[in-house]
């Protein structure tokens, strides 16, 4: 199991568009992927989950991965956090 | 072959496919299914159409505004795809053997719910995003087509009828002709068809089956006849008349350039009725000597809210420019009754005809009149501009307005605005204002007649109901006295007179009109040449 925790500093945080190329990311890989965040999780391959975590500017997000190629989604993932979010 | 019988609005050939057009109601009813796995492929099949409309939506939104734009359609379709939202529904069919029209709605509203709670308004947005996929997979589902036409090739539309909402956002380039169930001569369809020369059936007896959509057919408005799946000689023929049709309209652009002179020297001036800015193109070909007739309400019914003064000043502005000189009447708000847009708010109404519309809405809402008057005097600058007034009924309305109109260009002038000289003229389409033209005429600098709703004030017929139709003339000597009135009033107090309903495109009533001593008459740009020829034959 592969962990990293990310502070979100786009100004409207995980939403509409920027969530769904988040969705289309993780789906790239075979590994379960869950967010969480204030309390609530979400798997990262399901765009409405994933929107209704409300992720603001400021909040922190949790994201675990686990699976056979968790160690590449974990690396993938963590870049692609800092690029968009 | 099958072949139907319809009323001719505008004669014509046409040949094409044909466009089966119902309307977007859909009622919500909950019930069982049989056999759930059979309600969930359904479910499924209408998620692949429903993505491939948001597929098209996406390529022609990014074709024509851009990727920012269009990525929305990309964010629905995933969320079309999204296990969880598909995983509710199928769980919702399988659980209640319930409908999947049911099932779609009940889950997007749940999670619409969700995303409505949340205390960001970011987020709270998503809410409509759900909604609308949902909507959109239940009009797959009900077969309810989207608004618009979804074709690639111009098309026959075939509808029950259609409201000017439904056909502002029709794609006019797409649209061979009309053929309607319901409807008549002065239905919004009927107007719009011969605006844009679009050979035209009404009161046709054709079942709005789904299996004539694509199918081939003709309409002959010269014989009244809708022909579906034409058998190899009627199409023959068909072409053939569609070929004399086509030439016959070439050769009334010689009498481009030509003046509107009978043969005994008297002269009318033809000018031209447009809704749109789109239509000036059609204007400026047929050869109008103006515009008699600017329908303003276009900007208000293709509107989600009140139009900005700047957006109607650069509407106005295109046409008063466009015209080069040639003069422009611009008509002010003219809706209510049989044309309404949400935003205004009316209250339902018994009686719509005879309710809040018009000049008493711009009366009422002094805002939303200012806002039109300063964008109309905005745009005076750039060319020749007048306004005329609707629905008025007694002098003070007008003492009323042109106080208002002194108020607007001080306001105008006093910010920097440039402003031309403007013509105020009032709509004659009550019998109260052919009654009590001889004092109106004192206050304003031209009438026009709008013979539409002068009609069916004065003869108490519903001009929108075809079941009364064979008790509506509209020849009727009591309009036709009005008329006369009208015109004879006007000229006793110095000022011109013209007609802009649809009476004026009525060839037979042309030299009557003549004879009175009208002086405009204001047709559908396609009308323009045809009364040419004809004030030229009398």
């Amino acid at each position: 199991m592969s962990k990293f925790t990310y502070v979100v500093t786009d100004e409207v945080g995980i939403h509409g568009r920027p969530a769904g190329v988040l969705v289309k990311k993780s789906a790239e890989f075979k590994s379960n992927i869950t967010i969480s965040c204030k309390g609530k999780s979400a798997d990262a391959k399901r765009i409405m989950g994933v929107m209704s975590l409300g992720a603001k500017k400021g909040d922190t997000v949790e994201v675990t991965i686990e699976g056979e190629d968790e160690a590449a989604a974990a690396k993938a993932l963590e870049e692609f956090f800092k690029e968009n979010f | 072959m099958l072949k139907f019988s319809g009323k001719s609005v505008l004669p014509g050939v046409a040949i094409g496919k044909m466009y089966i057009f119902k309307k977007q109601e859909y009622t919500l009813v909950k019930e069982k299914v049989a056999d759930a796995e059979a309600e969930i492929t359904r479910f499924h099949d209408a998620c692949e159409k429903g993505k491939a409309q948001l597929d098209k939506l996406y390529e022609k939104t990014l074709a024509d505004v851009g990727e920012e734009h269009a990525a929305i359609f990309e964010v629905h379709k995933m969320m079309m795809e999204d296990l969880d939202y598909l995983e509710a529904i199928e769980a919702m069919i399988r659980e209640e053997s319930c409908n999947a029209e049911y099932a779609v709605t009940t889950t997007g509203d749940t999670f619409a719910d969700t995303f409505a709670s949340m205390d960001d308004d970011y987020f709270k947005a998503r809410s409509a995003d759900v909604l609308d996929i949902s909507r959109r997979i239940v009009r797959v589902l009900a077969g309810i087509k989207e608004a618009g036409i979804d074709s690639d090739e111009p098309v026959i539309i075939v509808a029950d009828d259609l409201t000017p909402s439904e056909t502002v956002q029709m794609d006019k380039s797409k649209i061979l002709a009309f053929v309607t169930r319901y409807g008549s001569q002065n239905s919004h369809t009927a107007i719009l068809a011969r605006s844009m020369n679009l050979p035209s059936l009404i009161n046709t007896n054709i079942e709005l089956l789904d299996e004539f959509d694509g199918k081939i057919a003709v309409v002959d408005s010269f014989h009244d006849t809708l022909i579906v799946n034409p058998d190899e000689n009627t199409m023959r023929i068909a072409e053939a008349d569609l070929k004399r049709w086509k030439d016959d309209l070439a050769a009334l652009d010689e009498l481009i350039g030509q003046e509107n002179v009978t043969r005994d020297g008297r002269k009318v001036n033809v000018y031209a009725n447009i809704g749109n800015v789109e239509d000036l193109p059609k204007v400026l070909k047929n050869d109008a000597g103006g515009i008699g007739l600017f329908r303003s309400e276009f900007v208000y019914l293709g509107s989600k809210d009140y139009p900005t003064e700047d957006e109607q000043f650069e509407a106005y502005r295109q046409v008063v420019e466009g015209m080069g000189g040639k003069k422009v009447i611009i008509r002010t708000l003219d809706i209510g009754a049989d044309k309404q847009a949400d935003y205004f708010h009316l209250d339902h109404e018994e009686n719509p005809a005879m309710g809040l519309r018009a000049i008493r809405i711009c009366l009422e809402r002094m805002e939303v009149f200012k806002t039109q008057l300063r964008a109309i005097y905005r745009a005076s600058a750039f060319g020749k501009c007048s306004i005329m007034f609707p629905m008025i009924i007694s002098v003070w309305e007008i003492k009323k307005i042109k106080e208002i109109v002194e108020v607007v260009k001080k306001e105008l002038t006093a910010e920097g605005h440039a402003i031309g000289e403007v013509e105020l003229g009032i709509m004659i389409e009550t019998p109260a204002a052919v009654m009590m033209s001889d004092e109106l005429a004192k206050e304003v600098e031209f009438f026009s007649i709008g013979t539409n709703d002068l009609t069916q004030y004065t003869l108490a017929i519903d001009r929108q109901n075809e079941c009364i139709n064979r008790f509506y003339d509209s020849h009727h000597p009591a309009v036709l006295k009005m008329i006369q009135m009208t015109i004879d009033n006007g000229h006793k107090n110095g000022i011109w007179v013209g007609i802009c309903g649809e009476l004026a495109s009525d060839l037979t009533l042309t030299e009557t009109f003549m004879d009175m001593g009208i002086d405009e008459l204001s047709v559908s740009p396609t009308y323009v040449l045809p009364l040419r020829k004809k004030i030229r034959e009398i």
